[in-house]
């Protein structure tokens, strides 16, 4: 049941987990490992999809709940902290895991804050359904690592959809909004990790779509205040739900078959060009043209 | 309780067959003359009782297509979720079909006499030359072969953004709902292009999404009364009465799980994956995972009766998550007068509950085992050491083997049992039908059931 990656992580990272290990009785330790086990499951089954057929909602429902439970108790017991500092920490390659694409696993270049990963629901596609693609969301079967690689190229997937002004504001406004960061797992809250804007940025702007589909299952979020907080606010109120997940992955998979509305989708409302209106505006209109289409293709 | 007799099988090639004859949805009609499945394919086979007892195919006919939905770019699957028969107002027989998106209402008739003797017509349908017609005839109406014909009467679409999972006809038999994951929809047998939304799970933010719907429907005898259980093990009671949109439920079904029990899985496995009013409407079923629960209408905190369907794979929940198998949706049914609960299992097994004795059997539908006529023998699976020959060990269970599917018959001890591309009907064999006269078991029926008038 533990896979070799994380048995790796466990002994590579020395120090801190080893500490975390010993302190435990056997037993919490071994709980832990098959926690985290069923934490890289759930992130998996979570990305992986069919692509013809629309995933089944039922089940990403339950495996996301499930996801958001082991997350919060091991908050509650610091192991998250723990975990995620250690791979703040940079001892890991990016080609120790299984990257699809290069700029997910990229390190980190601002100093690793504990960061908080809550997953979010299966938002995003036209009709709110999981559509994953496992070479877009690099998860390795080992570590949490995988979540920061997720949660930045979600992040990077609507920052790139977003204007360029937008990045250009939140580098100007990060000095000056500094603020308490957020505490503790709030599922709800829409705090996105801004690290790496500029890097990920370019490379990821070449093939918008091959991004962020990951994006709608999972987000990240800051556990402490810091030098973070202020870009983290700055896009605090964007939605990440806006997100069309099926129009990158479609895009990616196969022939393309992204309509005009696709691209509708795909823009990210809160922070785009006045031109596309309001989030619900947006939503209403789609949904209407949805409605029309079905009538007119006549099914 | 029953002592189950195989009564007829009637199965496709096996072991190698195709995944679209694999059986989606078994329905008995309201009186039990009639047995419909649907299967992965979009086909529903309609079987008929004849009067010695045995079930034998009536009408098959193509009900869904598979669909392409452009704006999306995601097929519709063309499976059969569910089949529910109309109560009979006439010769003809009506159902509702349903896949992911699209309800139908089929009208499956016969036709036993056909008209002769038109002026114009000959008897191949081509025009007479109207220079040699001489009189006048009146055309006679002469026997013909049985022909059942199926019609499609209504189309029901456009109604639901996500995948419907139930309907469920109304005890008025005027208006039946449809439920899909998140949204259950009211509509009228006759209207087709309308329909009204009366539960709406779906939050605002898309992101806080943690509970879906799985099955909903109607009470049996109270036309204002419908029940819908949701993935977090909740099942809700609503008044249609009280107000357009019944989000607000009545009540709810729900018990706690016991904390020494509490697991990852547990959410997961409290999942209610069918409901069933019971025919006396006093009661309702639920299955989850691990157990079948009774409950009675009058009392939300807690079942009356809980029974463990397979306990065995508590320790097995790991597993049986990575593999999926965790996500299986069984079915559950009650017997004709609500003294028997019976659901499906894996490797083949059923099990039956008798609720009055406490006793349960479990039993196995396949081709190995069922012969002709034969007995069926209780099955056990053991956890530990075998105790006897026939004892199964929780290892050695076959999980592809699902028994998703179960049917009985709405007054007679009649069950029909679903296991991948098989259908097995089973009889008690005390039942006052009598025996059954020689019927030979055509091992041999191709897959593709035809369009064949009963003999």
């Amino acid at each position: 049941m533990f896979s070799k990656g994380t048995k790796r992580k466990f002994s590579d990272d020395g120090d801190e987990m080893s500490d975390e290990s010993l302190a435990g009785a056997q037993v919490s330790s071994s709980y832990s490992l098959q926690r985290q086990s069923l934490l890289d499951m759930s992130l998996i089954k979570l990305q992986l999809c069919h692509m013809l057929v629309e995933p089944n909602l039922c089940r990403s429902v339950l495996i996301a709940n499930t996801v958001r439970q082991i997350q919060e108790e091991m908050t509650h017991d610091g192991t998250w902290q723990v975990v995620t500092e250690t791979f703040c920490g940079g001892s890991q390659s990016p080609s120790e895991r299984l990257v699809a694409t290069e700029v997910l696993c990229r390190s980190r270049e601002q100093d690793a804050e504990p960061k908080l990963f809550s997953v979010l629901s299966y938002e995003g596609c036209r009709e709110e359904e999981v559509v994953t693609d496992e070479t877009l969301c690099s998860v390795t079967v080992s570590d949490t690592a995988s979540d920061v690689c997720l949660s930045e190229s979600a992040r990077h997937c609507w920052e790139r959809d977003e204007l360029v002004e937008v990045e250009r504001d939140e580098e100007a406004c990060e000095s000056s909004r500094l603020g308490p960061g957020d505490d503790d797992d709030d599922d709800d809250d829409d705090n996105d990790d801004d690290d790496e804007v500029d890097d990920e940025e370019e490379s990821s702007r070449e093939d918008p779509k091959t991004m962020g589909q990951v994006f709608g299952t999972f987000e990240i979020k800051n556990s402490a205040p810091g030098p973070d907080s202020a870009l983290e606010e700055l896009f605090s109120d964007v939605d990440a739900s806006y997100y069309d997940l099926d129009t990158m992955l479609t895009g990616i998979q196969s022939a393309p078959k992204m309509g005009p509305y696709d691209l509708l989708d795909s823009l990210a409302p809160s922070h785009g060009p006045p031109s596309i209106g309001s989030p619900s505006n947006c939503r209403s209109d789609l949904n209407e043209l949805d409605h029309i289409m079905e009538i007119i293709v006549g099914s | 309780m029953l002592s189950p007799v195989l009564c007829s099988e009637l199965s496709a090639l096996e072991p190698e067959y195709t995944e679209a004859d694999v059986i989606s949805a078994v329905e008995f009609s309201q009186s039990g003359e009639f047995l419909a499945t649907g299967d992965k394919g979009g086909r529903v086979v309609i079987f008929q009782r004849e009067p010695l007892g045995e079930y034998n195919v009536y009408s098959t006919f193509q009900s869904h297509e598979p669909e392409f939905d452009y704006l999306k770019s995601l097929e519709i699957e063309e499976k059969i979720n569910k089949i529910r028969w109309l109560p009979q107002l006439n010769s003809a027989h009506f159902l509702l079909t349903t896949n992911d998106k699209t309800i139908k209402l089929w009208k499956v008739s016969e036709r036993d006499k056909r008209p002769e003797g038109y002026n114009l017509k000959d008897e191949e349908g081509r025009m007479k030359d109207i220079s040699k017609i001489t009189s006048l005839q009146v055309p006679v109406l002469r026997p013909m072969d049985l022909l059942v014909e199926a019609s499609l009467r209504r189309v029901f679409a456009n109604a639901h953004a996500y995948h419907i999972n139930s309907i469920s006809i109304n005890s008025d038999c005027e208006t039946y709902l449809s439920a899909d994951d998140l949204r259950i929809n009211l509509w009228n047998l006759d209207i087709t292009d309308r329909s009204f939304n009366i539960v709406d799970l779906k939050p605002e933010n898309m992101e806080e999404l943690s509970e879906v719907i799985t099955v909903a429907e109607f009470h049996p005898h109270h036309c204002h009364l419908m029940a819908f259980s949701s993935s977090t093990g909740t099942t809700r009671l609503c008044d249609m009465r009280s107000r357009a949109l019944c989000d607000q439920h009545a009540k709810l079904f729900e018990e706690a799980v016991d904390p020494a029990n509490r697991s990852f899985f547990s959410e997961i496995i409290s999942s209610v994956s069918d409901v069933k009013f019971s025919h006396s409407g006093r009661y309702l079923l639920t299955r989850d995972y691990l157990s079948a629960k009774v409950w009675d209408l009058n009392m939300e905190n807690k079942p009356v009766e809980t029974y463990q369907v397979h306990d065995y794979l508590r320790s097995k929940l790991c597993t049986l998550y990575e593999s999926d198998c965790i996500f299986d949706k069984f079915e559950c049914a009650w017997n004709g007068t609500d003294s028997v609960i019976m659901t499906g299992a894996y490797n083949n097994f059923f099990r039956m509950f008798d609720r009055a004795s406490r006793r349960d059997v479990t039993l196995e539908a396949s081709r190995e085992v069922c012969k002709r006529r034969a007995v069926l023998r209780p099955r056990r699976v053991c956890v530990g050491r075998k105790k006897r020959e026939s004892d199964v060990s929780v290892d050695s269970l076959d999980f592809r083997k699902k028994i998703l599917h179960t049917a009985w018959h709405p007054t007679d001890n009649i069950i029909a049992i679903a296991a991948s591309n098989n259908l097995y009907i089973f009889q008690d064999r005390h039942s006052h039908h009598g025996h059954h006269a020689g019927h030979r078991l055509e091992q041999d029926r191709p897959p593709q059931l035809q369009d064949a008038p009963p003999q």
